[in-house]
């Protein structure tokens, strides 16, 4: 769709061509939880996954499946190359601190699938200290939001091309999105006991 | 020789943070400097950082810094209530208040399973399509600044501020309203306010026609625009691009399209998708959208104008406050008030994402609940993070003077960015 | 003030001549940083008009302004940077800290926000108002320059 001429900014394209880029799209409807889930296990099954899933889990209407931090590349990948999942809608980690699960933090591969309009949602279990294969061969988007977990979760990942501190100043010691970071700032008059009455 | 070097010898040296470094490659001789834009420039649209390796006047390698407003509101929304951390939803990205609003109201929402009555979901439609609209005028004026083009600064944002002075009339601020929650709105429109929307929508027509008059085929504006920042539609996909700045390369995915919220199903609209993927496509997908937006507005307006005195949020008393008017005669509405705002709800163990089309690509929440009143963790989707990820791909090769028209084609907020 | 009856000119203290002229001219650093930074481009724009108090000329350099207006939050990897930048503007210059945000942390009592931008640099005057209105701004600005006016020019330099 874009060629050459117009990268090196010598450009054929006049007004005239332009007038036309404008078109309507269809509304399109979401396929439901379990077609959109089987179809994604069926691709899976065909390249020999099948049994490396350690959770399911509904997340209001999309299907989240739960990997080992071993498998979670190749899972990607067939997102990827077999489902169509083309757009990496969100990468993001969340400490499972509070929750007593068997493993500590966990890396979410958030998917969309612009040709289908679905959801899928990959997530790599992680031991604390445990170190996370990154997507950003598969999914070159990822590089910024796997720094950002580098930086608030204390998550590695191995073969990532750049990972340094993204968010906060290099010089900072700690995670701040980790469950026992505490959230900080200075006390406020009267207010000595106000966050643990909130958290009644 | 460091230019450091050469003042020190001259006796005087510039303040740390500011010296230009220059490299000498003695394989291919090329001689490159590094300068520093950022973080207080008025072209970087906030305080974004870039590191600009330059040969001449050309960008060899560009690295941007972020992190500079980082202002910690995921963790800080993890320590209150639901309802109370939905203020902190209009502060991160603060040119889509009500887009972010949305988005956390979607997601809460599903959480709690509360169905929210018909006028509340057109009048958030109606609210997005004024906020996108706002957002996309601060968007052109700021721009079409960048580049050079003052006046259309001064136009832009007098229909800006008509919008700011709709959302005043409203709710009594002019930019941060928290006024979709979760439940619905916060309150029926007061009135005169239809007709102080009507009275913009009627205007808003001829503006475009001017702002079009002033840009569209203004030589200097399409010389600065035409084929630079190309992205392809691969290349767009693989920085995670979403948005008018996806659309602009050819892409053609809006979720108010694919996966329709809010009753967006219902509405008339075309989307707007470029061709080539330069900056030029981007200000004419936009454009479109602009026109789009008030067609929408124009058919939210109808619909919600036959919906006299319906009610505007659930009836839930658990999820949403009861009308002021019944806390002076009914004990169990102050109960309900009282307990709404002191200790809120608590929503069952799970996760849900809202998401909406914001101004700028997808905003989404990610919500995940442990059952106590408070979120356990919060995501925040900024679509300019990803956005920005694309800046160094389009900008290597190209001028320096040409980065700015780049970085505001993306249209980026330092908010949405560094949350 | 004095007027010579026979003379072409007028006689006037020091002190006043030096701060009407730093007040009707202020020239604020363009130093936006978050949501009230929209509320300061606001306040310049065609339906505030912030150029009718002299004080419409934004400089991107801080070699060329005299006030900062620190205009939303402050997060602790940018405070280095605003100290620097408060660091390069010549003498006499002024602070106003706009927002609740930069006057005392706002909404934001955590980690990665300065909680008040007093922490950093001395502050003239603050605005309150979360983002305060263009009108708030421009309200600001006037109550500087009655501050000014009032002011031994000597103790600024």
């Amino acid at each position: 769709m874009v060629d050459a001429d117009v990268r090196l900014g010598l450009s054929g394209s006049d007004l005239a061509i332009r007038d036309k880029t404008f078109h309507s799209a269809l509304t399109m409807t979401p396929g439901t939880l379990e077609a959109v889930a089987h179809r994604f296990l069926d691709s899976i099954a065909e390249s020999g996954l099948q049994g490396t899933v350690t959770d399911f889990q509904d997340c209001n209407g999309i299907p989240s499946f739960t990997v080992g931090a071993a498998h979670v590349e190749s899972w990607l990948k067939v997102a990827k190359d077999h489902c169509g999942y083309d757009l990496l809608s969100d990468c993001f980690g969340v400490d499972r601190l509070a929750f007593k699960a068997a493993h500590r933090f966990e890396v979410v591969y958030s998917l969309y699938s612009i040709e289908k309009a679905d959801r899928v949602i990959v997530r790599a279990a992680l031991q604390f200290g445990e170190v996370c294969p990154t997507a950003s061969a598969i999914y070159p988007a990822s590089v910024w939001p796997e720094r950002e977990i580098y930086d608030m979760f204390g998550v590695e990942f191995s073969g990532h091309p750049d990972l340094r501190r993204i968010l906060m100043p290099d010089d900072w010691v700690g995670h701040p999105l980790r469950k026992d970071f505490p959230l900080g700032g200075e006390e406020v008059e009267f207010s000595h006991n106000v966050r643990e009455q909130e958290a009644k | 020789m460091q230019s450091s070097d050469v003042l020190a010898e001259r006796g005087s040296t510039f303040p740390a943070g500011i010296e230009v470094e220059r490299h000498h490659d003695p394989d291919s001789g090329a001689d490159t400097m590094t300068i520093n834009m950022g973080p207080s420039h008025p072209s970087t649209h906030g305080v974004l950082r870039l590191v600009l390796e330059l040969d001449g006047e050309n960008v060899v390698r560009c690295t941007p810094h972020i992190g500079y407003l980082h202002t910690g509101i995921e963790k800080t929304m993890e320590n209150l209530s639901y309802y109370k951390a939905l203020v902190l939803t209009d502060r991160e990205d603060y040119l889509s208040n009500l887009c972010n609003n949305l988005a956390y109201s979607l997601a809460v929402e599903q959480l709690v399973d509360v169905v929210i009555p018909e006028k509340s979901q057109v009048l958030r439609v109606l609210l997005n399509e004024l906020e996108r609209i706002a957002s996309h005028m601060l968007w052109l004026g700021t721009h079409a600044l960048d580049i050079g083009a003052m006046s259309v600064f001064f136009y832009t944002w007098q229909d800006r501020d008509l919008i700011l002075e709709i959302k005043e009339h409203m709710s009594g601020v002019r930019t941060k309203t928290s006024w979709i929650c979760p439940g619905g709105l916060r309150g029926d429109m007061p009135s005169g306010w239809y007709e102080r929307v009507e009275s913009f929508l009627n205007q808003f027509p001829k503006r475009m026609e001017m702002y079009e008059g002033l840009l569209s085929n203004n030589p200097i504006w399409l010389e600065r625009t035409r084929g630079v920042g190309v992205l392809t539609p691969q290349e767009a996909l693989d920085a995670g691009l979403t948005g008018p700045s996806l659309r602009a390369s050819g892409v053609a995915f809006d979720l108010r399209k694919s996966n329709p919220y809010s009753g967006y199903e219902q509405y008339e609209f075309d989307i707007a998708v470029g061709q080539y993927g330069d900056v030029l496509d981007r200000y004419r997908v936009r454009m479109e959208e602009l026109r789009q937006s008030y067609a929408i507005c124009r058919q939210a307006m109808k619909r919600a104008l036959a919906m006299p005195g319906a009610p505007v949020r659930t009836n839930d008393r658990k999820i949403a406050p009861p009308p002021k008017a019944e806390l002076d005669t009914s004990m169990e509405a102050l109960i309900h008030h009282f307990k709404l705002f002191t200790e809120g709800y608590h929503p069952p163990v799970g996760e849900a994402l809202g998401s909406v089309e914001g101004p700028r690509g997808e905003k989404a929440y990610y919500v995940i609940s442990d059952g106590s009143n408070r979120p356990y963790r919060v995501r925040i989707k900024g679509p300019s993070f990803y956005n920005l990820q694309a800046l160094p791909k389009m900008c290597e090769g190209r001028l320096v003077a040409d980065v700015v028209a780049m970085i505001g084609s993306i249209d980026i907020v330092l908010g949405d960015i560094d949350r | 003030m004095g007027l010579e009856t026979d003379q072409p000119f007028l006689t006037v203290s020091m002190n006043k001549v030096v701060n009407w002229a730093r007040k009707n001219s202020l020239w604020p650093a363009t130093f936006g940083l978050a949501c009230c930074a929209i509320e300061m481009m606001a306040s310049t724009d065609s339906r505030y008009d912030l150029a009718r108090f002299g004080s419409e000329a934004f400089r991107a350099s801080p070699r060329q302004a005299d006030l900062m207006i620190v205009s939303g939050r402050v997060c602790k990897k940018m405070a280095p940077v605003l100290r620097q930048v408060y660091d390069q503007m010549p003498d006499p210059k002024w602070v106003i800290a706009m927002g609740d945000c930069a006057s005392n942390g706002g909404v934001f009592n955590n980690y990665a926000v300065v909680q008040g931008v007093d922490q950093i640099v001395p502050v003239d005057i603050y605005v309150p108002g979360c983002p305060p209105s263009p009108d708030a701004l421009i309200h600001a600005i006037m109550q500087l320059q009655e501050k000014i006016d009032q002011e031994r020019f000597s103790q600024r330099y």
